[in-house]
């Protein structure tokens, strides 16, 4: 087991070193260039040009920036964004709490219902809630998430006022962050009616972002647990005489969550990249949203750095699903 | 009163093409201390019969019966949840492929003690030692060590020793064992079938062997019944069963036995298939395969009595005869 795990940490290195050339690579492929970008529509005379161009050091060789980038990196140093000024570090992380609420949260309810749902469906296959689920299903997860998120923004923020609309609590409400989320924060500051606000708010995001892994991971559990409920040694825990819960629920389903945990750790790449646009729909003041203005503003430091984070954020929740595979399915241990 | 009693059993499955009938009118009877075969070739309705009395069957199966009674108790008029008492504690079974048939995420510990704990509420110490118990019952070397092992660790003749311990967790009165030997080496086989001889003349199990195999049949069983096509065609006890078939194909299986094989050259075979749902005969199910198939074995067949072994067959055999068959001199020039 040790092994395994060394051997997949070690494996983390040369990918980490291929996504830093990607993000390095793919901002500077896109036309636009920061510094007049920077400038506005009052535009710049050559001569300052090429200073600033010097001092963000753009006018050495793409290989010599990158090295100083790589290096900088090795160092903790992801640089500073061009815009605000401020390392692009501890700008991720003001913003990364009220990410990781926000996706925590999708994906509780994701796997809360996908699981229970998908496992319904199995046992109750062809019949008429079958149908339902697995239709709900698809619909979810054909659903552009924008304009799902637009929907029940106009219905449940609208028409019906049950929802604020946007941002992570009420503005009546002002207290220093302590974790950077929200949930805690606001029942550490002991205000009266912080906590439901910061629930409200993030009833409809959370809904949106859950709801294709939350597709996907109740049609790969259906999918797993039919195949297991016809294997030879759910017959045979039903011949000991165990009530149909324990079969299903521990025998069956201890089997087929094999593949679903896969599913699950492969949608929190998803889960990431739906979070840019949900953080959008919302103004959610999470890194998603970040990324998106930074990419429009052109700001280097942020994008290569940030996509950086992220990716780093999605291998290692790809390791630990990794470690979770071997630890639920005994034969890949040793 | 015979500990398992099973009159007129009949299973039909709901299938997309209609219904199909893969258990047809079939009676058993097994007691305790006695070993009753089952044997037939693959379609016969052996496993499905058993599956019907364990209530292990799917959905879309329809199970009647005249009368099933297990120890005195009858399981037909049983609530699901009275029946799970039973099964597993008093009835257990063992299927044909031990390898699929333990779970493959739980250790074999874990497995025989949640019989234990499910039907007798052993606490956690008990039940290892009842486990360890077991698997020295079972003959499985070093049973500490085996405990905390995972089923892919376990070779095809553990996996079967696994089952069985686990099957006589809470000594039941009744065994089925489902081809338990079909998926295993030649040599492991001896040794499984003596293994479960030994247990079922130990404990006074009642214990139903279903196999295809009458080599194991001979070795092993008392009392013989032989299914064809879903009905019980013959049944007699295994010596009067050899050496006087009642049943034409009863005489046709035997006659495929390499051992019984008195002239040389190929081996007799069966031609033809059990039929299934789409191609059931009227009168006789055997009769397209049957040599000594008349019109009236097209249209009906009558079951004789114990004379000749209850055999389904309008012309039991006697010696090798026909009884009352009109062409038996064509036939017997014929061989």
């Amino acid at each position: 087991m040790l092994r395994f795990f060394l051997y997949r940490v070690a494996l983390l290195i040369p990918t980490f070193i291929g996504v830093s050339i990607v993000a390095f690579a793919f901002i500077r492929l896109l036309p636009g260039d920061p510094i007049m970008l920077l400038a506005g529509e009052r535009g710049m005379s050559a001569e300052r040009y090429q200073e600033l161009q010097a001092v963000y050091g753009f006018d050495r060789p793409y290989l010599v920036q990158y090295f100083d980038y790589a290096w900088g990196i090795l160092q903790g140093d992801f640089g500073q964004s061009i815009v605000t000024k401020r390392p692009v570090l501890e700008e991720f992380f003001t913003l990364f709490p009220a990410t990781i609420e926000l996706s925590l949260c999708a994906i509780i309810l994701a796997v809360g219902i996908g699981i229970p749902a998908g496992v319904l469906a199995a046992v109750k296959r062809g019949s008429w809630l079958d149908q339902t689920i697995m239709g709900a299903a698809l619909t979810g997860y054909s659903m552009p998430i924008f304009w799902w998120g637009l929907l029940l923004i106009i219905f449940f923020s609208g028409t019906l006022g049950w929802t604020p609309v946007s941002g992570r609590i009420s503005l009546l409400y002002y207290f220093e962050p302590v974790t950077g989320f929200m949930l805690i924060d606001s029942l550490l500051s002991g205000q009266a009616g912080a906590f439901k606000s910061a629930v409200s708010h993030l009833i409809l995001p959370t809904v949106v972002l859950a709801t294709i892994p939350l597709a996907v991971i109740a049609r790969q559990t259906r999918s797993a647990m039919l195949e297991v409920l016809g294997e030879d040694y759910v017959r045979t825990a039903r011949s000991k005489g165990l009530a149909p819960r324990r079969v299903i629920g521990l025998h069956a389903l201890r089997n087929a969550l094999i593949p679903v945990v896969t599913t699950i750790g492969l949608q929190v790449g998803v889960l990431l990249a739906g979070a840019i646009l949900t953080e959008t729909i919302f103004s959610w003041p999470g890194i998603g949203k970040w990324m998106v203005d930074s990419v429009f503003k052109r700001d280097y430091a942020v994008v290569q750095g940030g996509l950086l984070l992220i990716a780093s954020l999605i291998m290692i929740v790809n390791l630990l699903v990794d470690v979770l595979y071997g630890l639920i399915n005994p034969r890949i241990r040793k | 009163m015979a500990l398992l009693e099973i009159e007129n059993l009949s299973v039909t499955f709901a299938t997309s093409g209609g219904e199909f009938r893969a258990v047809d009118e079939v009676s058993l009877v097994c007691d305790r201390g006695e070993i009753l075969s089952i044997v037939g070739e693959s379609g016969s309705g052996k496993s499905v019969s058993m599956l019907a009395l364990m209530g292990l069957l799917p959905w879309t199966a329809t199970v009647t019966a005249d009368t099933m009674r297990f120890d005195g108790r009858d399981i037909l008029s049983m609530s699901d949840r009275q029946r799970r008492e039973i099964i597993g504690r008093d009835i257990a079974m063992i299927f044909q492929e031990p390898m699929s048939s333990l779970n493959p995420c739980f250790t074999v510990g874990f497995q025989i003690g949640e019989t234990l704990r499910v039907h007798l509420g052993m606490g956690r110490a008990e039940r290892r030692e009842r486990s360890i118990e077991l698997l020295k019952l079972v003959g499985i070397p070093a049973p500490e060590k085996r405990l905390s092992q995972f089923p892919h660790q376990l070779s095809g003749g553990m996996s079967q020793r696994v089952m069985i311990a686990m099957a006589l967790a809470c000594n039941p009165k009744l065994l089925i064992a489902d081809e338990p030997t079909t998926a295993l080496d030649v040599t492991i086989q001896a040794q499984i079938l003596d293994l479960l001889i030994g247990l079922q003349k130990k404990n006074d199990m009642g214990l139903i062997l279903i196999t295809h195999d009458m080599g194991v049949v001979a070795e092993t069983a008392e009392r013989v019944q032989v299914q064809y096509a879903g009905q019980k065609v013959e049944e007699q006890r295994v010596r009067e069963l050899f050496d006087d078939p009642h049943h034409p194909y009863t005489q046709a299986l035997l006659s495929a036995l390499p051992e019984r094989a008195t002239r040389h050259g190929r081996l007799p075979s069966i031609p033809g298939v059990v039929p299934g749902q789409g191609d059931r005969p009227a009168g006789c199910l055997f009769s397209p395969r049957c040599r000594f198939a008349t019109d009236l074995c097209r249209q009906t067949v009558e079951r004789q009595g114990p004379e000749f072994g209850y055999a389904l067959c309008n012309y039991p055999l006697k010696e090798g005869v026909p009884t009352g068959h009109p062409g038996v001199p064509e036939l017997e020039s014929a061989r």
